[in-house]
């Protein structure tokens, strides 16, 4: 009976227009756009400068600052007032001043200030702007410094020289480090949707009515829905890997069966949680607002574009329930580090458990009468 | 035997009390109608028998089995049709017969003698998505498909509903084909002409029977003088009709108006002069014999005087 109620759910997913492009075109989409959209090293930031100074220091360091490819130079203005003007009417992030003694300090107490001022209406974008243009003042300071010693021959180095070495993602490439957790939002669409649809969808046609007149029992009835969909998974999954090589490059430093493993118990748990959802749920309409409510919660608390750690204690303690956050946290660690499975146990356990849950929710919930 | 058994069901939906205090039974082998209009509580009724609503109050039996506590044995046993057309839409007319057949564990060629009559009608369209057929095809399938496993009752609501008289006429026939193989058939219909091809009909407005008898002995008691009345201004004559003191109900009925007489000394010649009076031509009076309808329509007059 299952077998013939596969075939069955298999040529209607086949039969519709919509649908089997939808599993191969919105991960590729997806993938090849959305790392690029969702970035946040920051460049472009729109400068303007005070120079009170006009020395040729001064004039230096403003060169530096334009070429570092952060900045755009908008304007040199003739006063802050002026500066803070352009701030206002959004042509400015950053306000760059630098004294009328600029020159004279520098030369004289080897000592000179400068005004950094950002606009941080949009905190991101203010906060590593002002860190990069401290960062280019600093190099410009330690540039002058090694200036004057050089010719007296002496070479005297800072006490401390901080060279950092990323691990596992050495450019810090921002890409690199989204890719696999927008697989699992991919997966998370796929395979929570489809199914929740498709039995809201038998409900809206009646059909779901008939076959509850039948003899068949609940369990056959779900695993004919949760099959098919678990296979879709996995070519969804597999188009991702493909995705990620053809425009990335990206392939993980671990193995894709260690994916493929969690990701069979992932699917299994999300398209458990879609079943739950589609029991409860009267119409597409409803189906789609409850899936969409809970799936967004799931997402922001995934860790997927903040860190779990940064979140504040109660969110920190919330986001436990979201099985996004486990396996994007896998599917990092096997893409960037190379982990086994040894190492992800826990996570596993978690997924584990989300599966049977939501499962088992959807076969107490799913009743054949009302 | 008594195949069906209802005691005394009533069902509420929230405030509305979609069934009152319903009672009747079916036998083997019997066509039993549930005669009425829309939202009367037919539907309830078959959702309550097919254990698919439960019940607030009273008791149930489909072919020996109680609805609640007996509901798998109850399901591998009936067929049901209901009143929107819902089966697979982007399956094929095969396909759909397939899917039926193997959830009730058997297979299409095990009972194809049982739907052969029908089936043959729809097997040139058979490769053609169920979604695609006509409305007469779609309910032949549908009921093909509540057939493949050779139930002992069906239940068909409004199996005709939409569908054109010829395919109401070849799923008329059906059923009593159907009958002799000792299949018990419930159906549900709007139209009172369809109420004469039952072996005993029930009549149901507001979820409550109206009265339950045979459509012979429920014409035969009809206790009423009836005329039907024609002129060549209908509408006018409803109202002048309602107007006389010795009519006491009319009602449009297609071509005509059935009016029922208060008072037997009204003669036909009295009636013609009094509407000529009024400016009717082409005036036509007859006594005629009572349909189910007029029987619907006397009775459910009582019901909302009282």
């Amino acid at each position: 009976m299952l077998k013939y109620l596969l075939e069955k759910e298999f040529k209607q997913f086949m039969r519709s227009k919509f649908l089997p492009k939808f599993v191969i075109i919105f991960p590729f989409i997806a993938l090849a756009i959305f790392p690029l959209a969702v970035n946040f090293s920051i460049n472009n930031i729109n400068l303007s400068v005070v120079d009170n100074s006009h020395s040729p220091y001064s004039s230096r360091l403003i060169r530096k600052v334009a070429s570092s490819g952060y900045f755009r130079l908008m304007e040199t203005a003739d006063n802050y007032q002026e500066a803070l003007k352009s701030v206002e009417l959004d042509h400015s992030d950053v306000v760059l001043e630098i004294p009328p003694r600029f020159e004279e300090d520098l030369v004289n107490t080897r000592k000179a200030g400068v005004m950094i001022s950002a606009n941080t209406v949009n905190g991101m974008k203010g906060g590593l702007g002002s860190a990069y243009l401290a960062g280019i003042i600093n190099d410009f300071s330690q540039e002058v410094r090694e200036d004057w010693i050089a010719p007296a021959g002496r070479t005297v180095t800072p006490a401390f020289n901080i060279v950092p070495e990323y691990k596992y993602n050495p450019h810090l490439s921002y890409t690199v480090f989204m890719i696999p957790a927008i697989m699992i939002m991919m997966l998370a669409m796929i395979c929570g949707f489809i199914p929740a649809l498709n039995i809201v969808g038998e409900k809206e046609n009646g059909t779901m009515e008939q076959m509850n007149v039948t003899p068949v029992n609940k369990f056959n009835f779900i695993l004919s829905k949760l099959i098919p969909h678990w296979i879709i998974g996995f070519i969804a999954l597999t188009i991702c890997f493909f995705v990620a090589w053809l425009f990335y490059r990206l392939v993980p430093v671990g193995h894709y069966y260690t994916i493929y493993l969690f990701a069979s118990v992932f699917v299994l748990a999300f398209s458990g949680f879609g079943l739950v959802i589609s029991n409860y749920a009267n119409t597409i309409q409803q189906a789609m607002f409850m899936m969409f409510f809970v799936v967004m919660s799931f997402v922001f608390l995934s860790g997927l574009y903040t860190p779990v750690a940064s979140m504040p204690d109660w969110a920190q303690f919330v986001s436990n329930f979201s099985p996004l956050k486990y396996m994007i946290q896998v599917l990092r660690q096997v893409y960037l580090k190379g982990s086994g499975f040894s190492e992800m146990v826990h996570q596993f356990i978690a997924l584990s458990a989300f599966a049977v849950f939501f499962n088992g929710w959807a076969v107490y919930s799913y009743r054949k009468r009302s | 035997m008594k195949v069906v058994t209802v005691q005394n069901i009533s069902r509420n939906f929230g405030k509305v009390e979609a069934l009152k205090d319903i009672s009747f039974d079916a036998n083997e082998g019997e066509i039993f109608g549930i005669i009425g209009p829309d939202g009367a509580g037919k539907t309830t009724l078959f959702r309550i028998l097919t254990t698919l609503l439960l019940a607030d109050s009273g008791k149930a039996t489909v072919d020996g089995f109680d609805v609640i506590k007996d509901y798998k044995q109850i399901r591998n046993r009936i067929g049901y049709m209901p009143g929107r057309f819902s089966l697979y839409q982007d399956l094929t007319v095969e396909e759909n017969l397939k899917v039926f057949a193997t959830v009730f564990n058997t297979t299409i060629e095990k009972n194809y003698d049982l739907i052969k009559d029908i089936y043959q009608q729809i097997e040139p369209f058979k490769t053609r998505r169920a979604g695609a057929l006509s409305g007469g095809m779609k309910q032949k399938l549908a009921l093909c498909c509540a057939l493949i496993h050779k139930p002992s009752v069906l239940f068909l609501d409004e199996p005709t509903t939409g569908v054109d008289p010829i395919s109401r006429k070849d799923l008329w026939d059906m059923l009593i084909r159907l009958k002799k193989q000792k299949i018990t058939i419930l159906v549900s219909t709007p139209y009172m002409d369809e109420a004469s091809l039952c072996d005993r009909i029930a009549l149901i407005q507001d979820g409550r029977f109206l009265k339950i008898d045979t459509p012979a002995a429920m014409t035969r008691e009809f206790d009423k003088i009836l005329w039907s009345v024609q002129s060549d201004t209908m509408s006018k004559l409803l109202a002048d009709l309602r107007r006389h003191k010795k009519v006491k109900t009319c009602f449009a009925f297609g071509e005509t108006h059935h009016i029922t007489l208060e008072d037997s000394t009204l003669t036909p010649g009295e009636m013609k002069n009094y509407l000529t009076g009024l400016g009717h031509t082409g005036i036509e009076i007859s006594p005629i014999a009572a349909s189910v309808e007029d029987c619907f329509m006397d009775l459910s007059g009582n019901q909302t005087e009282k």
